[in-house]
């Protein structure tokens, strides 16, 4: 990788010009805060006192019996999922930019929820972007938000979910930019973000790869992660990166797979796999799993998947509510439907010791795994 | 030098008879919208024009044969306007080659900062939140003329003309000679007399749109009183 933000022929800057200036502070401030002791050992600190890190390596005993299958488990992170080690993260450089009201996109609501809860923490001012529809589907993180003091609005036009909110923030900060930071939900969108979202995420993998060397004495066969914008899946597959024996395998939703049926595109400022047309027009994306349902992914995603170094497999809802009900029997767990996707793909793999991110927790799913019955 | 006039329309099947329009009404340039399903630059006027014209089968070749009609019927220059992706999907040189075979004049990239895809010859856009550098790399690469973005926003009428604009010309006529047009936020013929005493040139948008959608001869009586006042 020469140029920072380029990930092969992906990634790059594709924003309105009035967001540059802002892109190059924030990069520059980026730059200044990894160089700064104190800003690493503040965000170790929020991990440890306020969100609940180190997260527990867990053996899965029964899920997949061939297997010694291992779960790190960000379902455990407060506010039960691992987008809060992004959003305290993306808090903490925002204070250091002396950027006092936060913008955000939110899906299912969990990212909304942890930047809600991280501007509560950090007495910032909180606006929160979300499709009419998603707003109707994900109610009680919508009410969760308002608890925490954040201004929900609701996206009435498109599609009515992520990506015409992801739209929304980013004129929100077009008109904003002086007094706004945009914390952005995944490992997506103009450069810097898809990299300090990668190194924000990047704890999971590391904390996973001591633990499993603690109790294995070896690194994994396979490392299994659920894609959606992608920011669980690099932030655990980037600290295995450089071991190639290491396999490195991402679960789309088969109504969602930009990396497996999509193509060069632009959208949301960088350019990436992306669910298109002939004429670069974005496509919707169809997923029971609010999460994984968009369109895009991050460039970096795009990359690894072209070099080869990361292999790229679907599944089914079917198969995701599946798995959901298999790891609630067999090992007490209830995962989201996002993760789920990565438990329903450990089956097939070949590899014996396999390490699978559960990005997240299933209780806002309850209502739609319910509803489509006993299995 | 009297003061250049462009009038935004969105590509449709009436684009070229209201371009026609709002030549007759006094327009010197026409930037025709090429519609993206995303478009983040644009405020809601514009961003449900681009739905309507994307309903309608407005795609990247409907759009460029709706240009050659335009160019058809009216002599001024005319710059389609979109956003990168449909140039990603088309081929970047072949979409600017079949752009000019087409008539076009020139071409405006909404979320292509100067120093994306640098090759490509197109209207570079600044903003209030450019800092100098960026405005001289901007002008030196421009076709033309230099968009100012008077405002720190998305496209779409406004109240008052922005307050931001008179700091962002006389930064730009620091860094360069080329003709400075400014647009957003541009909507009555007060914004525009005001507009033009500093600028070589205001572009007209949303409002622009909106009044199209009432026909040709609303938009001719529109761009006319814009004209008068550019011209006051």
């Amino acid at each position: 990788m020469r140029t920072p933000g380029v990930y092969g022929a992906y990634g790059g800057r594709y924003v309105p010009e009035t967001l540059i200036p802002a892109l190059d502070e924030l990069e520059a401030g980026w730059r200044a805060a990894v160089d700064d002791q104190s800003f690493a050992a503040e965000i170790v600190e929020l991990g440890r006192t306020f969100a609940g890190r180190p997260t527990p390596l867990t053996r899965a005993h029964s899920f997949a019996r061939d297997k010694r299958l291992y779960l790190k488990r960000e379902d455990l992170l407060h506010t039960g999922a691992h987008k809060l080690n992004n959003a305290l993260g993306q808090a903490v450089l925002a204070r250091r930019l002396g950027k006092r009201r936060i913008v955000a996109e939110t899906g299912a609501g969990q990212h909304g929820v942890a930047t809600a809860t991280a501007c509560a923490r950090f007495g910032f001012e909180c606006v929160v972007y979300m499709g009419a529809e998603d707003m109707r589907r994900q109610r009680p993180n919508v009410e969760r938000m308002h608890l925490l003091g954040a201004d929900v609005r609701p996206v009435e036009f498109g599609t009515r979910t992520l990506k015409e909110a992801t739209s929304e923030a980013i004129r929100d900060w077009i008109a904003n930019v002086d007094t706004t930071h945009y914390l952005i939900g995944s490992s997506v969108g103009p450069h810097p973000y898809p990299e300090i979202v990668r190194e924000l995420q990047s704890v999971i993998g590391q904390e996973a790869r001591e633990q499993i060397l603690a109790v294995e004495e070896r690194l994994p066969d396979a490392v299994v992660a659920c894609v959606g914008g992608g920011s669980n899946a690099i932030g655990i597959f980037s600290t295995f990166v450089a071991d190639q024996e290491v396999r490195l395998v991402g679960v789309e939703a088969a109504g969602a797979a930009s990396l497996g049926s999509g193509r060069a595109a632009v959208l949301h400022g960088s350019r990436s796999s992306v669910l298109a047309d002939e004429d670069g027009q974005i496509a919707d994306a169809h997923s029971i799993s609010a999460g994984l349902d968009y369109p895009g992914v991050g460039p970096e995603h795009a990359f690894l998947r072209d070099s080869g170094r990361a292999s790229y497999v679907t599944a089914t809802d079917e198969e995701a509510v599946a798995a959901f009900r298999r790891l609630a029997r067999t090992e007490g767990i209830l995962p989201a439907l996002e993760s789920s996707h990565a438990l329903a793909r450990v089956a097939d793999l070949d590899a014996e010791l396999v390490l699978v991110c559960l990005s997240g927790r299933g209780d806002k799913d309850l209502a739609g795994v319910v509803a489509r019955g006993a299995s | 030098m009297p003061k250049t006039l462009a009038i935004y329309l969105m590509a449709g099947r009436e684009a070229p008879a209201l371009a026609e329009a709002a030549v007759a009404g006094g327009a010197d340039l026409v930037e025709i919208g090429f519609p993206f399903s995303d478009p983040l630059a644009d405020g809601p006027v514009i961003r449900l024009a681009g739905e309507r014209a994307l309903v309608e089968g407005m795609r990247t070749r409907q759009c460029l044969e709706c240009l050659a009609e335009t160019r058809e019927r009216v002599d001024v220059p005319l710059i389609p306007m979109t956003y990168a992706s449909l140039l990603d999907a088309y081929g970047y040189e072949q979409f600017a080659a079949d752009a000019e075979a087409a008539g076009a004049t020139s071409l405006i990239v909404a979320d292509l900062p100067a120093d994306e895809r640098p090759e490509l010859r197109r209207v570079q856009l600044v903003a209030p939140t450019s800092t100098d550098e960026r405005v001289r790399l901007a002008a030196e690469t421009t076709d033309g003329w230099l968009y100012l973005v008077t405002l720190t926003g998305t496209t779409g009428a406004r109240r008052e003309l922005s307050p931001a604009l008179a700091a962002l010309v006389e930064r730009a006529r620091a860094a360069t000679e080329v003709p400075l047009y400014a647009g957003f936020g541009i909507s009555t013929p007060d914004h525009a007399r005001a507009a033009a005493e500093i600028v070589d040139g205001i572009v007209v948008g949303s409002r622009a749109v909106e009044v199209a959608e009432r026909g040709p001869r609303a938009l001719t009586e529109y761009v006319r009183s814009l004209r008068a006042a550019v011209d006051a």
